[in-house]
């Protein structure tokens, strides 16, 4: 039963009233309830005013008395285990303390150690101090005592290797157990006060132990005055401090290592010009292209050519061109080609370029991926511009940010624009084969994985890298790891597979390492790949066949009268497409109107679902 | 001093070895297989590094007393017999 509680003044019996104060009288609680509540009432006049204290003598408010009876619940325990220690108490504390900022410098070790009276750059001094050295009886015991002694050493090297790797080919068995994770290695900063978004990155050819990375600002007419136009080139071993300072005459969009010659870099400006830059002459560039000749835009894409020479770089700029240069020669670019989809070579027609794509594999093709969201293949060694371009793939909504080949099946390639990334066929012209779904942020870059022919990259403007493994999940991506809060603009893959660099608005590099399941080739993949890769390219081959049959059938079903099928209307100008929808326009009136005659409800109708009618169409009948 | 020569001419010809240096207790090369910059920074990174060694080994128990030492990298194997000095 529970103890019973003698209730005071807060209880519910309540103190005759004094003067309007005093508690109010309250029903009585329910009974098994314990309230402690006072209640009290106060007239509006006395609100504000200055508090009176006074003294008061104790009052005793609940006073529960020991029940003895209760000690038959319990019982009492003989002997007690009670745990004591006498020891200092201990506290733990952490302190962050502020970065300590290190710096490597090498020591030029001249000779040292030679007497006073023998200079070390005379040889004549040396040589004689060192014979009379060898002169010395010393000398001669010890050297034969340390001779027999080191070739104990090498005889015991050359016996045995004790260092051995002796099971070097088993490989770690399953890897398919562990979840994919990226793991932070690095993180390195604009040092500048003013932060510029890192637009492009560039691993070191050999090695990888650098990296170059652009800087600028990408925001319309967001530069201001006191923006730095430096980019940098850093040492993975030291984040706090670039390696080389490049200092270009306008902020750099892209940049390139030269994959032959590790000293040589080429940037692309925001200004259009291209510059090329040799470390080991600092950070001025060798050689600015000539402003009159260069991009109208900046320059987004910029990547080097496979020639003898290995100065052969080509470039693309949202003002349409693409153009070839010669490192050496950086006055006018040795070539140009204007990305007009109608083949003729028109620059206000042009649509503007932003990713290039170059596998060396295949130096004549290249293609160009464009603002409008079309890319465009092309053949470099055609012999009229017109021949240049070769097809159009379309299919993106937006600006299309990277294009990349898969470097084991290059007939495939992945594009990224808009809120999605998609993997495309060179065969299969009207879409892509496969794609992912449609995010809530853009993506801004991808790339493949270059060790696994399934696994492909891409970022995102909220901070997000996405991996995704192609055969295992194609809903979601494999992993999707947070790396800043603010968006991320730029990825690249060092050439292991392993380690990628991605670059943020804030112009903050982060470097990652993925987990080895992400970079291991699987058993039967690059079967399972190409069955894979075969089979949508199939896909769509076939929904393409139906789609042509579908057009083709409607079309003679609905307009008897015309002779041929027309190819689209792309290569017509604006006057000529006018002129020949207006005459198919008033053809199909006339011919609906004689129909209507013939039997009117069925015609209406399937006017109403033609679906099938040329594109330059914008009238709904 | 004939004995010196074919000593170090021995070592020299076994397999594996690319060089060999003596060096003196003041770190001085007097002589050597290799070229003279690459002699001249192994002697003076080696002396030290050997006479470091050697402190260690006395501090852990003066009683003892380094014998040989070996630096094994990815690269080559630098193998440094040190004096009685």
């Amino acid at each position: 039963p529970p103890p019973r509680v003698r209730e005071g003044p807060c209880g519910s019996t309540s103190p005759p009233d004094k003067g309007g104060r005093g508690p109010a009288a309250r029903p009585p609680p329910p009974a098994g309830t314990m309230e402690i509540v006072y209640v009290y009432v106060k007239k509006r006049s006395e609100f504000g005013r200055q508090c009176n204290f006074s003294d008061r003598p104790a009052e005793t408010n609940v006073d529960i008395q020991p029940d003895p009876s209760q000690a038959r619940n319990f019982i009492e325990r003989d002997p007690i285990d009670a745990a004591i220690q006498c020891a200092s108490d201990m506290s733990e504390h952490e302190v962050n303390t502020e970065r300590f900022e290190m710096e490597n410098e090498g020591v030029n070790h001249l000779e040292g150690g030679w007497p006073k009276d023998v200079n070390p750059l005379e040889m004549e001094q040396t040589i004689r101090f060192r014979k009379k050295v060898e002169k010395d009886e010393n000398y001669v015991n010890t050297i034969i005592q340390l001779g027999s002694l080191m070739e104990h050493c090498i005889k015991q090297n050359n016996a045995i290797n004790i260092y051995e790797e002796y099971f070097d080919d088993e490989e770690t068995a399953d890897i398919a157990d562990e979840p994919p994770s990226a793991k932070t290695i690095n993180v390195f900063r604009d040092p500048n006060v003013i932060k510029r978004t890192a637009t492009h990155l560039s691993w070191h050819p050999d090695g990888s132990k650098k990296l170059a990375v652009a800087y600028s600002s990408l925001e319309f007419q967001r530069s201001s005055k006191d923006m730095s136009y430096e980019s940098y080139i850093w040492d993975l071993e030291n984040p706090n401090r670039p390696d080389l300072v490049l200092r270009p005459s306008s902020t750099l969009v892209s940049l390139e290592y030269n994959p032959k010659d590790s000293h040589i870099l080429v940037g692309g400006c925001y200004n259009g010009q291209i510059a090329y830059w040799d470390t080991r002459k600092g950070g001025q560039p060798v050689e600015l292209s000539t402003v009159e000749f260069s991009h109208r835009d900046p320059v987004y894409g910029m990547i080097w050519l496979q020639s003898k020479t290995g100065t052969d770089c080509f470039s693309a700029s949202t003002d349409g061109q693409v153009l070839w240069w010669d490192i050496r020669k950086l006055t006018e670019p040795t070539e140009t080609l204007v990305m007009d989809i109608s083949r003729k070579g028109v620059l206000e027609n042009a649509l503007g370029a932003i990713a290039l794509e170059f596998e060396p594999t295949m130096p004549t093709k290249f293609m160009v991926g464009t603002e409008q969201g079309v890319v465009i293949t092309c053949n470099r060694k055609a012999k009229t511009p017109a021949e240049k371009i070769v097809g159009t793939y379309s299919g993106h909504h937006g600006p299309i940010y990277a294009l990349a080949r898969n470097p084991f099946f290059p007939k495939n390639f992945l594009t990224v624009g808009d809120w999605t990334a998609r993997i495309w066929s060179e065969d299969s012209k009207e879409s892509s084969i496969m794609w992912t779904k449609y995010h809530m942020a853009y993506l801004t870059d991808g790339c493949w994985s270059t060790i696994r022919p399934v696994v492909f990259f891409t970022t995102k403007m909220d901070g997000t890298l996405d991996v995704w493994d192609f055969l295992f999940k194609q809903n979601n991506p494999s992993l999707s790891v947070k790396v800043c809060d603010e968006p991320l603009f730029s990825l690249r893959l060092q050439d292991n597979g392993r380690f990628i660099g991605c670059g943020s608005k804030l112009g903050t590099v982060t470097l990652l390492e993925v987990s080895s399941g992400l970079c291991t080739l699987q058993r039967n993949e690059k079967n399972v790949a190409t069955a894979m890769f075969e089979r949508e390219t199939k896909r769509e081959k076939i929904l393409e066949a139906r789609h042509r049959e579908m057009r083709l059938k409607e079309r003679t079903k609905a307009e008897g009268k015309e002779e041929d099928v027309k190819v689209e209307t792309e290569e017509e100008t604006p006057e000529e497409l006018l002129a020949r929808v207006q005459k198919e326009f008033f053809e199909i009136i006339e011919a609906e109107i004689r129909r209507k005659e013939r039997a009117a409800k069925l015609s209406r109708a399937q006017v109403a679902q033609r679906p099938g009618l040329p594109k330059g169409w914008g009238v709904a009948l | 001093m004939a004995e010196v020569e074919e000593t170090l001419k021995r070592i020299q010809a076994h397999k594996g070895v690319i060089g060999t240096i003596v060096v003196n207790a003041e770190g001085i090369p007097i002589r050597t297989t290799l070229d003279n910059s690459t002699t001249v920074q192994y002697a003076g990174l080696l002396h030290q590094l050997t006479m470091k060694a050697r402190s260690t080994v006395r501090d852990i128990d003066p009683q003892n007393d380094l014998t040989f030492l070996r630096i094994r990298s990815k690269k080559h194997e630098i193998m440094v017999a040190p004096g009685n000095l």
